[in-house]
């Protein structure tokens, strides 16, 4: 492909940032501006992306879109491409991203201009993450992203900020450097980090191990799995709400992704080995966190605690190492990008009216909110699984593709449905249900047409991937079989390395 | 004097030509008076980037002269082009700064020259005499230097101390220099590593730690770098920010030197030392710069961090990992000067200030200022996509390769705590309200934080003219 689609849309952002940092002065029409300037970068950006999606061949495992040259000498190269298994990341992100420009557009008021420019190098490096192959390259991205969103946390945060965009910061940071140095390694081992050609190494299996630990200590932090995911609530809670959608949307996929891409193709022996460690964290996380999420009295803390369990589904699913598994959980993640994006704007809604994240403050909004408790409604359906949306197919896949491999593990994890569903109907009950009592929600009003707007996509994405998953899981498929191919392989011909050096 | 007695003079071309221009501008200081200060200050700079070009355009090759004990490769080139551009743009810091305390001496900018000298001998000395001429050259320099403000009690308490720390260095050193000498038979660093590939004694260990002990005293490694909060603090800032730019980058070059040249057959004995000292290092400036407020002293625990990254590198013993530290001594140059900028545009109408807590609400107040100083801190904390992540990136790579891997482990970790104190700047100057603002920054402050910031941050789009020079000056030592 001659035409660098895939860079265009990656670096596309960063066009837009410089623009809005070259406004000048402070006053509305610059505020004004610098909304446009974002949204319309935005929008051209997943505008472009949607070619990607129109010029993909679902029936190849190859990487397409392939972007190779020259940077750091030394076999490190700038390598661009995607797969079914990260195309529906680069959409998830694309996508959202207007959205949550939208959903800023009255919320902030302060600074406006640094906040679009921040948003906008985010979604740079959030799309170059899922589209780099070379593993210096993710690291750049995967990192370079921490900076943008501490200054998201810190600057636009609630009254705790400071604390949580450092904890924030420190937690990924002191996970990711440990998967630096084990990159390193594997650039000394393999020669390269070029990922594809690593996919196909085969690591010594004493190798794979300390391999496989340091890349799980930095995708672990990053989901989060139990029990590093204590930086999660924090963040969630002070970040603004467009943070905290990208946060819950994107950011923790990155860990996700990172399992499917790096620990399974590459280190197939560490990861059968750890595997009953992963499905045990699984199952605490979906158990314990979502025991946790039903005593939380803070609206935007029950949701990150909910994630922290969906989460867990995502790595059982993936460490299951079957096709249903893994298949499920990049669904799951789709999924939960759409459904917990959703719940924080639905919180963001509420929030930008009282000012408040309290959920004793709130109760009978149903009386003068009808659309939101609809659309409401319809977003914690999802999150509890119910057959009809999103959520249901991708717990379903993860729960399948884990039974066949470890029946306790499924059986464990099935409570955990049970369990969601009690945190989140009693969350929309104490909301939203009830005699609207307090005084100070008299005059609080229904969504107006930009929120509208905004839910409008989410909830047509929801209901459709429910009853008609088929879009996302053909688009994957191929990768996918390729990828339990490829782990199958590495785990019965541990290749004699020495050889190839 | 006989011509045939008379050594090939081109390889120390740049040094002579500094060493005369010094001279003509002293004497055009002297005669003219203070008002041309400014004057002697640009001529200084002009000097300084001729002699870096000149450096650049020497025959190719390794050149050697005065009887094998200077020696020109790839290696000194890079070294000296460093040294040559950090002594300039501390030159730049300086005038404003001086200019607005009425403290305005032509001697400054002649004093950089002349220290400058000795740097450059230093990088390319190839005996113990020859390293022991240039390091004295250039620190005895840095003495007056930290002094320079006479009226300012702090500065001549810094001037003092560093003095005193400094002589006790160097009688170390040349304690450690004799040492090898006595039991190898020479001082040139060929014929001592000769005669330690044919036998090693404990003497000639004993004399290699006394001679490293030196060395580490001047890159301010732990354990010997109690001066350097005190100085950096009480100097002026200008002197700061020349201290820990260009004599770090000559210091380094004769840490390398001294210990690839001269020892490369007992490399596990000193490898060991080193990996202590970068260990130590690393530690110390990560957790001791936490509970700084003073920038200044702030910086020094830093530097103190960065040297100790920075010897990493040399730790592994390898050709890769001296192109760590080079790479990781120019990115770390353009950090520091960048960040001394902006220490040095921390002006009110009372006067400079260094609390770090006078940064507040920067971003509101200063929005250019508050963004490059931010690059420069994510930097210095190694966070990608800038430059300061590829300096890390390049000595750790070594290191795994060396098999190195605890050092690895902790240098990263350490790495998270260091980041933890550039963080709570960044938080200063975008998370808290505004401050009182400062006074306008001058052109030359401007320029070298320009420069400064916009290395760092666009490091990534275009990295091959730092590695591949530095790969090659590494290639010229093996």
């Amino acid at each position: 492909m001659g035409f660098p689609v895939l860079s265009l849309t990656t670096f596309l952002p960063i066009l837009g940032a410089l623009l809005v940092m070259a406004l000048p002065g402070e006053d509305e029409a610059t505020k004004r501006n610098a909304r446009w300037i974002a949204l319309w970068t935005t929008l051209v950006t997943f505008a472009i992306s949607l070619l990607l999606v129109a010029n993909f061949d679902a029936g190849s495992a190859e990487f397409q879109f392939v972007e190779k040259r020259p940077w750091l000498g030394g076999a490190i190269n700038y390598h661009m491409g995607v797969d079914g298994i990260s195309l529906p990341f680069v959409i998830l992100t694309t996508g959202l991203m207007p959205l949550c420009i939208i959903a800023s557009w009255q919320a902030i008021e302060r600074r406006v201009k640094e906040y679009m420019v921040a948003f906008l190098v985010l979604e740079t490096l959030m799309v170059g993450t899922f589209s780099a192959l070379d593993l210096v390259l993710f690291y750049l991205f995967f990192e370079g992203g921490l900076i943008p969103m501490f200054l998201i946390i810190g600057v636009w945060g609630g009254p705790r900020r400071v604390y949580a965009s450092f904890k924030f910061f420190l937690y990924t940071l002191a996970g990711s450097v440990l998967m630096l140095l084990a990159i390193m390694a594997m650039y000394w081992e393999a020669g390269t980090t070029d990922i594809p050609t690593l996919m196909r190494h085969g690591f010594p299996a004493g190798m794979q191990t300390w391999l496989w630990l340091a890349f799980f200590a930095s995708f672990a932090v990053k989901l989060p799995m139990w029990p590093v995911h204590t930086w999660l609530p924090d963040a969630h809670v002070e970040a603004p709400t467009a943070g905290s959608v990208i946060l819950a949307a994107i950011l923790l996929k990155m860990g996700g992704y990172g399992f499917l891409r790096f620990s399974l193709p590459m280190f197939p022996l560490a990861s059968q080995e750890f595997a009953p460690l992963v499905f045990a964290l699984s199952v605490v996380a979906i158990v314990y966190t979502s025991l946790v999420a039903l005593v939380q009295e803070d609206m935007k803390k029950l949701i990150a605690y909910s994630s922290v369990a969906h989460m867990g589904f995502v790595t059982m699913g993936i460490f299951a190492a079957t096709t249903q598994g893994v298949a499920g959980g990049i669904f799951q993640m789709i999924s939960h990008g759409l459904v917990s994006g959703a719940l924080f704007l639905c919180v963001g809604v509420v929030y930008d009216r009282m000012h408040t994240r309290e959920i004793a403050a709130y109760g009978g909004l149903v009386n003068r909110m009808p659309v939101y408790a609809a659309v409401f409604m319809l977003f914690t359906m999802a999150n509890v699984g119910l057959p009809g949306t999103s959520g249901f197919i991708g717990e379903f896949l993860t729960l399948m593709g884990t039974f066949k491999v470890n029946t306790w593990v499924a059986t464990l994890a099935t409570t955990g449905t049970i369990l969601s569903a009690a945190y989140a109907l009693w969350l929309y009950r104490r909301i939203i249900f009830g005699r609207l009592e307090k005084p100070s929600l008299a005059g609080i009003l229904d969504m107006d047409r930009r929120e509208i707007l905004v839910f409008a996509p989410l909830v047509a994405l929801t209901l459709l991937f429910g009853f008609y998953p088929k879009p996302v899981l053909d688009m994957s498929s191929a990768s996918v079989s390729a990828l339990i191919e490829t782990y199958q392989s590495g785990l019965k011909a541990p290749r004699n390395v020495a050889a190839v050096k | 004097m006989n011509p045939a007695t008379l050594p090939p003079l081109v390889p120390a071309l740049p040094e002579l030509m500094l060493a005369l221009g010094a001279m003509a501008l002293l004497m055009f200081g002297v005669f003219r008076g203070p008002r041309f200060v400014h004057v002697i200050s640009g001529l200084a700079i002009a000097l300084l980037l001729l002699a870096a070009v000149m450096v650049v355009y020497l025959p190719g090759g390794t050149l050697t002269t005065f009887g094998g004990s200077f020696v020109v490769d790839d290696f000194a080139r890079f070294m000296k082009v460093l040294a040559l551009v950090g002594s300039a743009a501390a030159i730049a810091l300086s005038t404003d700064y001086f200019d607005s305390l009425r403290e305005q001496r032509f001697e400054y900018p002649i004093l950089i020259v002349l220290s400058t000298i000795g740097m450059m001998m230093l990088i390319s000395a190839a005996d113990l005499i020859a390293l022991y001429l240039g390091l004295e050259t250039m620190s005895l320099v840095l003495y007056v230097l930290a002094a320079i403000h006479r009226t300012s009690v702090r500065s001549s308490e810094a001037g003092l101390k560093y003095f005193v720390l400094g002589a006790l260095s160097s009688g170390m050193l040349l304690y450690g220099a004799s040492l090898v000498y006595g039991f190898t038979g020479t001082v040139s660093f060929s014929g001592i590593a000769r005669a330690t590939a044919e036998q090693t004694s404990m003497g000639l260990l004993f004399g290699l730690v006394f001679l490293f002990a030196g060395f580490c005293f001047k890159v301010s490694a732990v354990p010997f770098h109690m001066w350097t909060p005190d100085v950096y603090e009480g100097a002026p800032t200008p002197v700061t920010a020349f201290f820990a730019s260009a004599p770090k980058v000559a210091g380094i070059a004769m840490f390398i030197r001294g210990a690839i040249d001269a020892f490369p057959d007992i490399a596990p004995q000193w490898q060991q030392i080193v990996g202590f000292v970068a260990i130590a290092s690393m530690l110390l400036g990560s957790f001791a710069a936490i509970g700084q407020r003073n920038f200044k002293r702030l910086m020094a625990y830093s530097s103190i961090g960065h040297m100790g990254f920075a010897l990493i590198g040399l730790a592994a013993g390898t050709e890769e990992g001296v192109r760590g530290v080079l790479i990781y001594t120019a990115i770390y140059v353009a950090m520091t000067l960048g960040t001394f900028a902006v220490i040095l545009s921390m002006r009110r109408k009372v006067g400079y200030v260094e609390d770090i807590g006078d940064l507040s609400g920067l971003a509101r107040t200063h929005p250019a200022l508050a963004f490059f100083l931010a690059v420069l801190l994510f930097s210095l904390a190694g966070i990608p996509p800038l430059a300061g992540f590829f300096a890390k990136f390049y000595v750790f790579l070594a290191a795994i390769k060396a098999g190195l891997y605890a050092l690895a482990v902790i240098g990263v970790l350490a790495s998270v705590v260091a980041a933890y104190y550039y963080l709570a700047i960044v938080k200063i100057m975008y998370f808290d309200e505004a401050g009182e603002g400062f006074e306008p920054m001058s052109a030359e402050l401007k320029v070298v934080l320009g420069l400064a910031g916009l290395i760092n941050l666009l490091f990534f789009v275009y990295p091959s003219p730092l590695l591949e020079t530095a790969t090659s000056a590494a290639r010229s030592l093996f």
